[in-house]
């Protein structure tokens, strides 16, 4: 997995590449966790994220709880295989996905 | 069946994905299915490493193939530790607010979900759990 971060102010964006599972999604976490203090629009650009299993859901639910209390936080780019994911696990219901 | 024996540890997963997964390429798999599978294959292995034996070592045997008509993967899970079977474990109400929603407790929803068939058995002090999803 690579991420690449961008940070302008309180608008905060994410692009995510690779694989988003139980090994990589720490990372993602520990990145969050240090950035997002002060963050009032967070954006995740996944267009090239091939696969998400239920820790990577985990990290983005923790990061849109955060984010309710603060600002926004989006989603770019899902692809389809992706989005069958969000829609069985309910979360094209409490994400905001563009 | 092709059989792996290797500790229940997530450092393992990888090792693990690739051996469930392994000749996808030639058979020609779709990427949409592959996830599914891979999906499964993750979280039921790091629940196994997680909580079959408490976060101490043991063993977990892995066995798999893909066979008949039509043509169907097939993998089983067999652990020695606590006795737990996931299916008896309740669904998480995906219908609740982000606020309401915990933090976890999808993955095997997730598996339920994607699987065609998911059955466990407790025997001889193991457990044992296969899935198998049609390779269409």
């Amino acid at each position: 997995m690579t991420i690449e971060m961008n940070k302008n102010g309180g608008e905060l964006k994410l692009s995510i590449e690779g694989r988003l599972d139980t090994t990589t999604s720490p990372e993602l976490e520990g990145k969050l966790k240090g950035e997002l203090d002060g963050v009032t629009a967070l954006e995740f650009d996944i267009k090239d994220l091939e696969y998400i299993s239920s820790a990577g859901l985990r990290v983005l639910l923790q990061a849109q709880k955060t984010m309710n209390k603060q600002g926004k936080m989006v989603i770019h780019n899902a692809s389809e295989d992706i989005m069958e994911i969000f829609d069985v696990t309910g979360f094209s219901d409490i994400l905001t996905i563009e | 069946m092709r059989e792996l024996r290797t500790e229940a540890k997530s450092e393992n997963l990888d090792t693990v994905l690739e051996f469930t997964t392994d000749g996808f390429d030639v058979i020609g798999v779709s990427p949409a299915l592959r996830m599914k599978m891979e999906v499964a294959v993750e979280e039921i292995f790091v629940n196994i490493a997680s909580y079959a034996y408490g976060g101490k070592p043991g063993p977990v045997v892995i066995k798999t193939d893909v066979s008949g008509e039509p043509s169907t993967w097939k993998t089983v899970f067999i652990d020695e530790g606590i006795e737990y079977n996931p299916l008896k474990k309740p669904d998480p109400d995906i219908s609740l607010s982000v606020e309401e929603r915990a933090v976890g407790g999808l993955g095997i929803y997730m598996v339920k979900k994607s699987m065609d068939s998911m059955e466990y058995e407790y025997t001889d002090g193991k457990n044992i759990l296969t899935i198998t999803k049609i390779l269409e």
